[in-house]
């Protein structure tokens, strides 16, 4: 804030405080809150003490309710314990929390924020989360920027202590949890100044222990209980005044003062808005703004919203208020209004009771909602809000920031300028693997903590991990910095990368006369002549000054690859002139050392260089006139894209998502398949090219491809003709077919350029070697030709003879229902999820667990699965990331138990049907259920035929029967996450759901760490890496979920690592698939926290396998019935050191580097690890068969 | 018989040592090797490859990630200051400093003089009493003439000269059009001594995988031959001391190896196949044949059939090429 502050985010401020505070810390990752205990782990194992100098003991747990749980203990046995969460974490606690209150024990959780899923999803901010536990008896406590977050971490837990009462401090995700902004430090003075030590021997004298033993956790009857729970009431009823004390003593100690409600504004306002979180800062600023005009407006900001002080929230309104507006952060369906605006109502209401009310005439009260999943709050939408209370009869319900043409709920708005114009605004666009949003933080901390600037920066990231594009909002000014919302009116934009100009409007957000940077190769005139029109008109128009650099060139000589983000740092600096140039270079150089200090002298060498050779690569640009072109920008999707796509994705895909209105959406959550296809991301510089005289047809790069990209087909000769000229085919090899052509073809606007396709390519040129059947070139000069061989492709039948047995070769050859995700480069859970819908994806039903695999399979804008000619795909869902193993039981037993009605109906219409379908097709429909893709092929077409039957015959069961039909073909269900859910989180309802012995399949995607939160150990994590809670690299073995499975005698378990054994991947998936009850298939899957470029992934499954780092296995019970034991190994014995595996990883050098002697006896023990595995699955491969499959369940009850 | 000599400053009980080899890497090899006589032992290289590849590896694959998506702003914990690989070797080296009493030669393999050499110093502070420089620089550029390559070899030499006040011995390929005047140029900037000669992994042929595949086969005898040559070439004639790497299996090549002029002989494929006790089988071998041969001392022996004292200089010049050709007929 002042020159004296630190640059840190919400949650580094939190994590400061409550590192300190506390001794035992339990932990389970959930964005946005994640980074709170991950510094504090961090902390914690450089040996950083609490306040009482003794290092916190950190623990992550299984889920959050285990977290939770451990607190528990840990308060009741007498530690100041806390833990962090959000969203559905937060519910997970629930029951616990209503213990810890109950019990009146001291103790403050830290909460950023989140949206609860609902139809949808959102990792982002409101108060949905905080509002379901408002009835747990926590006190609440809202801060609402990152110094607040940081005092009132502090705040929270000194109430707490003084009360009894528990508290949960809350603050917006990401908004404030992920912004920048300047922190005030508390000391340890501070702090121990607002602890005393006499509250905290009493919370240690109620601590459980053996030598005063008391009971706690007993059970009430209805004599009792009641009176009991009474008993806490004068602990709430003192809470509010001990609260206030606290603020009141930092305040004397810092100069800081809050109050339990603040208000701002006009000191006769009329028109008051109540809310609380950041959105309070933005109704403050507006609300002063429009004050200092001389209109009578003010704001309520509630900091205290549980034990809720009906007295001060009065005593803050001014007696001259009129109207007011309370605003909630959260939608509750069906309620007479949302939470703080009955309470807000039923103050003021009772105020009208008493005696000496403070309003005599009381305040008309409207409640509103805004800001759902950290939907932006403006100055303007606060402007709009007291215009409407400004209203003769102001809407009773009303919302701000979308436009709801459904229920008309919503109030117009304007966007409105009223930062002070002496803050410098920017705003860059990046890519995340460029380092625009590191450099732009670096920029930060200079100018923040360096500087004499008070500074603010926010990022928004990309729904996509490959290619993901960042967007950064940075201020800068001599006054504090309030503007918890994103940059308008920005002085400054930087494209970095020049494809952007086409695929969104960078000037959205700049103001007349701003200036524009563009990362081009094109030179000034080249850059200039490539805007499209809009672009050109608006630089033009708005007077922008337009500035070029090629950062790459500058990157690649000063040998920092493609990282670019100095480069345009320094430009930045040069052209902005927030600081003169020397001084700007001094200190990027000094932050660039800061940062990547700890990668080796080289690293910095590099960077220093290209920070040298930027400004005099800089160049501006004449702007002519008027626009030089008439092309036009492109629009987000293509006009052949279904209605849907282009009037709703397409918006999304622009970045203007913001503008559709509630009309434009399904009510439920609920949307087509298969638009992955319309977004066309270009992101490869390089792609694969097929040269088809080299290729021996053994369809590797098509199994092995992430995304979808590489395809292959065989087609009949005879429709060769749908290929533009020239594209390269051959003749099909294989002796299933005859007379067919065989292609592969690449998507070139889909690929991603990981190379793995051509790493695995077998097919060597024999006279140059160097040249494959696949190689990488350069992607534009051959985009325009692909592009038309890809349609042609597409046109190409698919291969529908379902007699075709399908293996690892021909599984390529059927159509990919999951194509063109949003998974990193390179990633290794696609390709087993593409595979399987290759095998089974026309009857497959999907229950995905929480984690990348839903993120990449189901982020809007646009999603990956997909269906085949005849409109049937894989149905796919996300429940929660706990209950995914229940959620595909459930979908098991609906559609077993329709496939039973369907018979019944059948068997019930039987008389009536036999004369019209014959004998043969009643005897098939009523069979039990189809084995292959024959058997499914033709159920379908006596499906068909039952379907014409039943229109002509009459009556509720023909009806019945019609809409229940398809449910006569069998359906596979799938359930698919990865090790966080299998091993963690999900493992309790896993085990029951195998154990039930239905028909379901899993397929766990083991990357061995929780990839989609940043890289957290779960129990798959292997002995000796490092992960986020277990830096120094994990102690314990990975567990064994398929020897655990195994264990039942009646499940099919499967270990699979397609990179090494790709046949044996097909073998076992299909295998799960037709076994008839539960199947687990557990898949190694190479990943970016595992720190190596996932171009050598498939060469690193191998070395794993080998190594026996991951031996293959089949575990089939079915086997008994030959007499064999069920266990077959499908890898060769170990062969080597497992520490050939283990190092060729960040993840276990990272250990390594921390801590050589613990990591040497890590890989010491790693190694007696494969040898005792083996020995035990070697013993289990040959054990005689001695149990037959009567182990397997009873069958179920007939019905 | 007293067979102490000295080589890059420190004082040795005989020539026999240990050369650059992975025996380094278990401390009980180094007791063994310490125990069976050793003179001197020399650590395995650290690559000026292995330093910067371990840096640019470990910055670009997290680099590459981080700040990109919301959930996950960076997937693994912060490096730590110092690397795997090099923080490894340093520990290495102070535990084999620690766990012997002979002298220990540090050695660093690289072929530029940019950053990496500041590693040299760290060798020294870690407790080497010297240090052996290997320089494998292997042109395929045609725009490289010799000149400049050795150039280059100097100017790495200086570059590491720069950074330690230990003496520094270079380690060459025998590939150079005038070693003579190589060694003096690097003799002149203050090279304490030359090991003749590294050897090179050599690329081999997969015929299956079309595929190469580097090599390294242990050493023999005949490997020797090599050696002698240039080592009677070079003794006595700069101030530079010389030691042979590259073919001493029995104590008739050590007398070979000594005979031709060098000052200590690095053994590493006879311990590799025979154990480190085979240094004491050399040893005592050397020991008895001298005494068979009546030698009185070291000095008798060393450098007896270089270039300037053997009775037939030409046969280590052009003129043995004639010699042997003229004598080598066909089989029939």
């Amino acid at each position: 804030m002042t020159p004296r502050s630190i640059m840190v985010d919400g949650n580094e401020a939190v994590a400061m405080v409550a590192h300190r505070c506390s001794e035992v810390i339990a932990l389970y990752p959930i964005t946005p809150s994640s980074s709170m205990g991950e510094l504090c782990d961090d902390w914690a194992a450089k040996g950083k003490a609490n306040l009482w100098g003794a290092v916190p003991e950190i623990m992550e747990m299984q889920s959050e309710g285990g977290a939770i749980g451990a607190v528990h203990g840990a308060l009741q046995a007498g530690t100041l314990a806390t833990t962090f969460t959000a969203s559905q974490g937060l519910l997970l606690m629930i029951p616990n929390l209503y213990k810890i209150a109950g019990e009146l024990t001291a103790f403050c959780m830290h909460v950023a924020a989140r949206t609860v899923a609902t139809h949808a999803l959102s990792i982002f901010g409101d108060h949905s989360d905080v509002m379901a536990v408002r009835q747990c008896g926590l006190g609440l406590l809202c801060s609402s920027s990152v110094q607040e977050a940081h005092d009132f971490a502090l705040i929270g837990l000194s109430a707490s202590l003084r009360t009894r009462v528990p508290f949960l401090h809350f603050f917006d995700g990401f908004r404030t949890s992920h912004e920048i902004g300047g922190l005030l430090p508390l000391s340890d003075e501070d702090m121990l100044s607002m602890l005393p030590a006499e509250d905290l021997a009493a919370h240690r004298e109620r601590a459980l222990t053996p030598d005063r033993p008391v009971l706690r956790g007993s059970a009430q009857n209805p004599d009792t209980f009641f009176q009991a729970r009474e008993a806490c009431n004068p602990f709430y009823l003192s809470c509010p005044s001990a609260v206030q004390q606290c603020f009141d003593e930092l305040a004397t100690r810092t100069g800081r003062q809050y109050r339990l409600f603040d208000y701002a504004g006009h000191p006769q306002a009329e028109r008051v808005i109540v809310l609380m979180g950041s959105g309070g800062e933005t109704a403050e600023e507006a609300a002063l703004h429009l004050s200092r005009q001389g209109q009578r407006v003010g704001v309520v900001r509630v900091r205290l919203f549980r034990p809720f002080d009906s007295a001060a929230m009065l005593a803050a309104l001014p007696r001259s208020t009129k109207v007011i507006a309370v605003l909630d952060r959260t939608k509750e369906p069906g309620a007479v209004g949302e939470p703080l605006f009955q309470d807000v109502l039923t103050v003021l209401a009772e105020d009208g009771q008493t005696d000496a009310p403070r309003f005599s005439v009381m305040p008309r009260v409207v409640g509103g909602r805004y800001g759902l999943s950290s939907k932006e709050f403006t100055p303007g939408m606060v402007m709009s809000v007291f215009a409407e209370l400004a209203q003769p009869r102001p809407r009773s319900r009303f919302t701000v920031g979308i436009v709801d043409d459904v229920t008309g709920l919503s109030l117009p708005w304007q966007e409105v300028d009223i930062e002070d114009r002496e803050v410098s605004r920017a705003v860059f666009y990046g890519l995340g693997s460029d380092g625009t949003v590191g450099a732009n933080k670096n920029s930060i901390k200079i100018l923040g903590e360096e500087g004499g600037r008070y500074a603010q920066g926010y990022f928004v990231y990309d729904s996509k991990k490959a290619g993901a594009v960042t967007v950064s909002h940075l201020r800068f000014g001599l006054k504090p910095i309030r503007a918890p919302y994103l940059v308008q009116g920005a002085d400054f934009v930087g494209i970095h990368q020049f494809p952007f100009v086409d695929r969104f409007d960078p000037l959205k957000r700049a103001r007349p006369g701003a200036t524009l940077l563009i990362n081009s190769p094109h030179g000034p005139q080249g850059t200039w002549d490539r805007l499209p029109l809009e672009l050109q008109s608006e630089i033009i128009g708005l007077g922008v000054k337009l500035f070029v650099i090629d950062a790459y060139a500058v990157a690649a000589e000063a040998g920092v690859g493609r990282r670019i983000n100095t480069v345009m740092q320094t430009c930045w600096f040069a052209i902005s002139g927030v600081l003169p140039a020397e001084e700007a270079i001094t200190r990027i150089k000094a932050a660039i050392d800061k940062t990547y200090g700890k990668r080796g002298a080289q690293v910095l060498a590099s960077n220093h260089r290209a920070v040298d050779n930027a400004l005099a690569a800089l160049q501006q640009v004449e702007v002519p006139a008027a626009p030089t072109t008439t092309r036009r920008r492109p629009a987000p999707v293509s006009h052949e894209a279904p209605d849907l796509v282009q009037r709703v994705l397409g918006m999304m895909l622009g970045n203007n998502g913001d503008l559709l209105p509630v009309s434009a959406f399904p009510v439920d959550g609920t949307w087509p398949t298969g638009t992955a296809r319309w977004e066309k991301r270009n992101l490869a510089q390089e792609i694969p090219s097929w040269d088809a005289a080299l290729c021996i047809q053994c369809n590797k790069c098509a199994m092995v491809c992430p995304h979808a990209a590489i395809r292959i087909k065989a087609f009949p000769s005879s429709m060769a003709r749908v290929l533009p000229e020239g594209t390269p085919t051959l003749p099909y090899k294989g002796r299933e077919l005859n007379d067919h052509r065989y292609i592969v073809q690449v998507a070139p606007e889909d690929c991603t350029g990981c190379t793995i396709c051509v790493e695995v390519c077998p097919a060597k040129d024999k006279g140059n070697p160097r040249h494959k059947a696949l190689d990488m070139v350069p992607q534009a000069p051959i985009r325009e030709r692909e592009i038309e061989r890809f349609e042609g492709f597409l046109e190409l039948p698919e291969l529908e003879d379902p007699s075709i047995k399908l293996d690892l070769r021909t599984a390529q050859l059927m159509q990919p229902l999951f194509e063109f995700s949003g998974a990193c480069a390179g990633c290794g859970e696609t390709p087993y999820i593409k595979l399987l819908t290759q095998l089974v994806g026309d009857h497959l039903l999907i229950a995905n667990a929480t984690g990348c695999s839903s993120i990449y399979g189901g982020n809007l804008p646009t999603t990956p699965y997909t269906t085949n000619r005849d409109g049937r795909g894989p149905a796919w869902s996300n429940s929660l990331f706990e209950d995914n193993a229940e959620f595909g039981l459930g979908m098991r037993l609906a559609v077993d138990h329709l496939s039973a009605v369907a018979l019944q109906q059948v068997e019930a219409l039987a008389p009536r049907l036999a004369p019209l379908l014959g004998e043969e097709t009643m005897r098939g429909l009523l069979a039990p259920p189809q084995k292959d893709r024959v058997e499914i092929a033709a159920q379908r077409r006596r499906v068909q035929a039952l379907r014409a039957a039943l229109a002509g015959i009459e009556g509720d069961v023909s009806k019945r029967l019609s809409h229940l039909a398809d449910y006569l073909v069998q359906k596979s269900v799938w359930m698919i996450g990865g090790d966080g859910w299998a091993y963690d989180i999900g493992y309790g309802g896993l085990d029951h759901v195998l154990s039930t012995g239905r028909d379901i399949n899993v397929l766990v995607l083991d990357t061995e760490v929780y990839s989609n939160t940043g890289g957290q150990q779960s129990k798959a994590t292997p002995r000796g890496a490092s992960a986020r809670f277990a830096v120094a690299g994990k102690a314990t073995a990975k567990k064994d979920l398929g020897l655990m499975m195994m264990a039942y005698g009646s499940i099919y378990v499967a270990r699979i690592a397609f990179g090494a054994k790709d046949a044996q991947t097909v073998k076992a998936l299909q295998e799960a698939e037709s076994f008839p009850g539960p199947a687990i298939v557990i898949a190694y899957s190479h990943c970016v926290a595992h720190g190596y470029d996932l171009a050598h992934g498939l060469e690193q499954q191998k070395v794993a396998v080998e190594t026996g780092y991951w031996p293959l296995y089949r575990y089939d019970p079915r086997r008994l019935e030959q007499g064999e034991a069920p266990m077959q190994l499908d890898s060769a014995p170990p062969k080597g050191d497992v520490g050939r595996f283990m190092r060729a990883e960040s993840r276990f050098r990272v250990a390594e580097a921390i801590d050589p002697e613990r990591f040497r006896l890590a890989l010491g023990q790693a190694q007696e690890d494969v040898a005792t595995r083996w020995a035990l699955y070697q013993a289990l491969a040959g054990a005689p068969a001695q149990r037959s499959l009567t182990d397997a369940p009873v069958p179920e009850r007939s019905r | 018989m007293d067979l102490s000599t000295t080589y890059l400053g420190l004082r040795l009980a005989h020539p026999l040592i240990v050369g650059a080899s992975p025996m380094v890497d278990d401390l009980d090899q180094v007791r063994r090797l310490e125990g069976a006589g050793a003179a001197a032992i020399v650590m395995r290289s650290l690559f000026e490859e292995q330093i910067n590849r371990e840096v640019e590896a470990a910055a670009s694959h997290s680099l590459a990630h981080d700040d990109s998506y919301a959930e996950a702003l960076s997937y693994l914990p912060d490096p730590v200051g110092t690397l795997v690989e090099s923080r490894a070797w340093f520990d290495q080296l102070r535990a084999v400093r620690k766990a012997v009493k002979i002298p220990v030669i540090a050695s660093l393999n690289g072929t530029t003089a940019h950053g990496w050499v500041k590693h040299a110093r760290e060798m020294e502070e870690a407790g080497a009493d010297a240090l052996e420089l290997n320089i494998y620089l292997l042109s395929t550029r045609a725009e490289d003439d010799a000149a400049h390559i050795e150039d280059r070899v100097v100017e790495v030499a200086e570059a590491v000269l720069a950074q330690v006040k230990i003496p520094v011995a270079v380690k060459l390929s025998p590939f150079y059009s005038s070693l003579p005047n190589l060694v003096r140029r690097l003799g002149q900037r203050g090279v304490s001594g030359v090991v003749l000669f590294n050897r090179f992994l050599q690329p081999d042929i997969d015929v299956e995988a079309l595929e190469v595949t580097p090599t390294l086969r242990l050493s023999d005898s005949g490997e020797l031959l090599l050696r002698l040559r240039w080592l009677a070439i070079l003794h006595g004639r700069e101030p530079v001391q010389l030691a042979l790497s590259g073919g001493v299996h029995t104590p008739v090549d050590a007398v070979k190896g000594l005979m031709a002029g060098a000052d200590v002989l690095q053994v590493v494929s006879a311990l590799l196949k025979n154990g480190p006790e085979h240094l004491g089988i050399l040893y005592e071998g050397l020991v008895s044949w001298m005494r068979e041969h009546e030698y009185e001392s070291l000095d008798q022996l060393r450098g007896s059939m270089s270039l300037l004292r053997c009775p037939d200089p030409e046969a280590f010049e052009r003129a043995n090429y004639m010699r042997v050709l003229h004598t080598w007929r066909p089989g029939r």
